[in-house]
């Protein structure tokens, strides 16, 4: 006859009891402390390259209608134009949280940046923009989990100190560096006793082993954040994902970092302008950053949200009401921790002759110098590791300094 | 373990009995499956790709009509008109799809014929092709994958539901017909605004994803060439300047098609209309980039994710060799020493997990909605992988934490619906072989009650990877 397991206790707790889990080489630190004064770095990956020029309409470029021509947003003030910025450039009129946030001088909005990635593939651009090479192979791990594994172990909570709200990890945060990741989707009623039998199942088995002591602990840190779960997908999955982001992140040893992912920004065909495809999924990027802000509450102050994707994309509208992979495009650096209110910019014009490849925005600042600058800044990774480890290769893209409030 | 690789790795799973089918020579078990069509293995009637597209544009329609009578606020009412002519199509597929691996005898085929309809993916979540999700698969792989890579190719490109996932069928040449006709029209206030021309979408993946690969050698001019070329590889039916051709089938537009000699990769290709576009495809599919890069994604599929230097180089040779006849090319594949390689195994996607456990069980889907549930939970839902890059094929991407729980889950749902008349320890024999530890058969029987054992056995390290 088996052991009887009690059913009404955490099976957490059992599971943690274990000899099988004991000897996972990943075992969490079990208890939890309130981490409370360091810095959170929230990272939210745009997928299939968004195209900044409506994101982030530089309305005072005169060549800037003729290009982008049915897509591009007016100046403020003209019928569904620009939220205003600045002199030249103005936010899409689907921004009006982060025009908020703008306006309290915690928005910084870069143009004509670029990944050193110079193709217009978007798979190979997104493995740059999360790999921190100059090329889309050559490594594993991503830029975000090298500068984690640089940091000290913090002096309470958990290793895992970042997480992605997804049920696998995006390359970014892959590395040697602990992570979790966790999906909005709930997975209730899994018995315990099962649990508690795999965990021997998988006693031999480091690399099940270690997942399923890290799906555990994970649950238990969502159960006591309280956060919030979906039984299905809705449409506006990105609102939930950031909803859960932010609850984890308030939750007691919960996580420091955390990455998100959105796709759906490939517009070749009916873009749409000031309303239409795209007005539709930069309305709920705005809404999912709304949750994020409100949700992480007293956590704001020490926030940095950082939103990028893989390039930008052509200057010229193509034959379909759409725009085509380009290079140059825009990132947004927000929260209560940003110094901001500013456009940070070296706009070098839309002209013929000042594109790239005569098609594309040329860009005039590397990404890596931006997340050099955060990750400099904000979770004090030192320099000479951001220089060697997370960013080989990067000495032309100096950190950007002020980025973040002293 | 030959047989168990033959049937678990190059396979989808065993049903009771696979394993003895396979026993004597696991390679000619697998060899014999390779040649000629792979039909579905169930008579399910499926809507073929014209019609559906033919309820798509009359939805459509019917919402532009609603949108002029009642204003935009009814737009929604609209679009569910739309779900409401694509969504059992949608459902219809994946359930056959589901039922065709569980069911069939031809394992190894019908994994290549998920593993092209991978490679040549398009991602349901773009509206247009949501009900169309899988008729490239249904429609031009599964006729090809037996043959020879170039009518594979130009099956799938010209396929309606290719052209609309990436934006093709509007794609018009600059000095086209159309074009100088429509800039001639002095009524038209905002054709002067419009801008018409290309659309590069499905050159550039036609050339990153489903052939040279993303390293063959090509530029940004040769991908507006290659979109220049292929102006006018549309889908017939539609009114005034679209009219004309089969509705919902391809149709060469010779008036958007952009005239002249092109120049691609260095050759110079002569106007002749639709077939300047074929005659690239056929130099493409007899470059050795694309035996390359074909041959590296087949490795690494069927190998190991960090695909074995000799094997790809064998499997690209065997391409080479013979133009492209697949059936040779998956010889060279089961020839490769490295894929019988006990030690080298592959985390199971959430597609091989659900299709392995159905063969394991003996058991084939009736309803849709369980299919469909099954991998919204696992994190694969079918026909969408997001992007036309199609779903990643290596562990990492599958291997997060969160996903490991959401399996379990799955598991002991299945297995609680499942264990009825199941012997878990009988189970293992029949779909692991001589892949089940020890350790697991003690579990097994060690379990409270069958349908705890079987949730086990589901979800055992051996029955995760393949």
């Amino acid at each position: 006859m088996h052991r009887q397991f009690p059913t009404m206790t955490s099976r957490r707790r059992f599971l943690l009891g274990t000899g099988a889990l004991a000897a996972s080489a990943a075992l969490p630190n079990v208890m939890f402390a309130r981490t409370g004064g360091s810095s959170r770095l929230v990272v939210v990956i745009l997928r299939g390259a968004l195209d900044g020029l409506a994101a982030v309409p530089p309305y005072a470029d005169p060549s800037y209608a003729g290009l982008h021509r049915e897509l591009a947003i007016g100046p403020p003030g003209a019928p569904d134009g620009a939220l205003a910025l600045n002199n030249t450039f103005g936010l899409h009129p689907s921004f009006a949280y982060l025009h908020q946030r703008y306006a309290a001088g915690e928005l910084i909005v870069f143009n004509a940046v670029a990944s050193p990635y110079r193709d217009r593939s978007h798979f190979d651009g997104q493995n740059v923009l999360e790999n921190g090479l100059t090329k889309p192979l050559g490594t594993a791990d991503g830029w975000l989990n090298r500068a984690l594994a640089a940091l000290p172990r913090r002096a309470a909570g958990p290793g895992e100190r970042a997480i992605a709200i997804s049920q696998n990890v995006p390359l970014i945060l892959r590395g040697d560096a602990p992570v979790i990741s966790k999906s909005p989707q709930a997975t209730p009623d899994i018995d315990e006793d099962l649990l508690l039998r795999l965990a021997d199942l998988y006693s031999n088995d480091d690399w099940f082993s270690a997942r399923l002591s890290e799906a555990v602990q994970t649950e238990k840190m969502v159960d006591d954040a309280g956060a919030p779960t979906m039984a299905t997908t809705p449409p506006d999955r990105i609102s939930a994902v950031a909803h859960m982001a932010a609850s984890l992140m308030r939750s007691d040893g919960g996580p420091e970092v955390a990455v998100i992912e959105a796709s759906g920004w490939d517009t070749h065909a009916n873009q749409g302008g000031a309303k239409g495809a795209l007005a539709q999924r930069l309305a709920g990027l705005d809404k999912a950053l709304r949750a994020l802000g409100e949700e992480l509450g007293p956590l704001w102050p020490q926030t940095a949200v950082l939103v990028v994707t893989e390039f930008g994309r052509t200057a010229a509208i193509n034959g379909t009401r759409g725009t085509d992979h380009g290079t140059g495009g825009c990132a947004f650096l927000v929260g209560g921790a940003v110094r901001g209110g500013r456009v940070i910019a070296d706009w070098p014009g839309l002209s013929r002759g000042a594109l790239l490849d005569n098609r594309d925005l040329k860009p005039t600042l590397d990404l890596r110098s931006v997340f050099k600058g955060v990750l400099d800044e904000h979770l004090h990774v030192d320099a000479n590791t951001l220089a060697k480890r997370v960013f080989p290769d990067s000495s032309g893209a100096r950190p950007l300094q002020g980025l973040v409030r002293a | 373990m030959q047989t168990e690789i033959a049937v678990l790795r190059f396979g989808l799973g065993a049903r009771p009995g696979d394993l003895k089918a396979a026993a004597g020579d696991p390679r000619g078990w697998l060899t014999a499956q390779i040649r000629g069509a792979v039909p579905l293995a169930v008579n399910t009637p499926l809507t073929p790709s014209d019609q559906i597209f033919a309820a798509y544009v009359a939805a459509r329609d019917e919402q532009q009509q609603m949108r002029r009578e009642a204003g935009a606020t009814d737009a929604k009412v609209a679009f569910n008109a739309i779900r409401e002519a694509y969504q059992p199509q949608y459902r219809a597929q994946v359930l056959a799809r589901a039922q065709s691996a569980a069911l069939t005898d031809r394992p190894f085929a019908e994994r290549l014929v998920h593993f092209w309809s991978n490679h040549f993916a398009i991602s349901a979540d773009k509206g247009v092709v949501f009900g169309l999700a899988g008729t490239v698969e249904n429609e031009a792989i599964r006729p090809h994958v037996g043959g020879r890579f170039i009518e594979l190719l130009t099956a799938v490109e010209q396929h309606p539901a290719m052209i609309a996932f990436l934006d093709n069928q509007f794609s018009m040449g600059k000095d086209s017909e159309a074009v100088r006709l429509i800039a001639r029209r002095p009524f038209a206030a905002d054709a002067a605004q419009r801008q018409l021309g290309i659309n590069e979408n499905l050159a550039r993946e036609i050339l990153e994803l489903h052939t040279l690969g993303v390293n063959g050698g090509y530029t940004q001019a040769d991908v507006t060439s290659f979109a220049e070329i292929i102006t006018g590889w549309s889908i017939g039916g539609g009114k005034g300047r679209l009219a004309g051709g089969t509705p919902g089938r391809f149709y060469f537009r010779e008036n958007m098609h952009e005239p002249g000699a092109k120049s691609f990769l260095g050759k110079t290709y002569y106007e002749q209309g639709q077939r300047q576009g074929e005659a690239v495809l056929t130099d493409l599919a007899g470059n050795p980039a694309t035996a390359r890069f074909i041959a590296t994604k087949l490795v690494r599929h069927f190998i190991a994710d960090d695909p074995p230097a000799a094997a790809v180089e064998r499997v690209a040779r065997a391409f080479q060799k013979t133009g492209g006849y697949l059936p040779q090319v998956y010889a060279a594949l089961i020839q490769s020493p490295e894929g019988w390689d006990p030690n080298a195994r592959k985390f199971k996607t959430p597609e091989d997990f659900v299709f392995s456990t159905l063969r394991s069980l003996n058991v084939s889907p009736s309803q849709p909605e369980e299919v469909v549930r099954s991998f919204d939970l696992l994190g694969q839902r079918q026909y969408t992988p997001g992007s036309p890059a199609g779903w990643p094929d290596t562990s990492k991407s599958w291997d997060g934490s969160d996903a490991l729980m959401h399996r379990v889950l799955w598991a002991s749902r299945v297995a609680a619906k499942y264990e009825r008349g199941v012997d878990p320890v009988e189970l293992a024999a029949s779909s692991l072989g001589s892949y089940a530890r020890p350790e697991t058969l003690t579990a097994l029987k060690r379990a409270t009650s069958s349908s705890q054992a079987l949730a086990l056995l589901l979800m055992s390290p051996e029955f995760q990877r393949r």
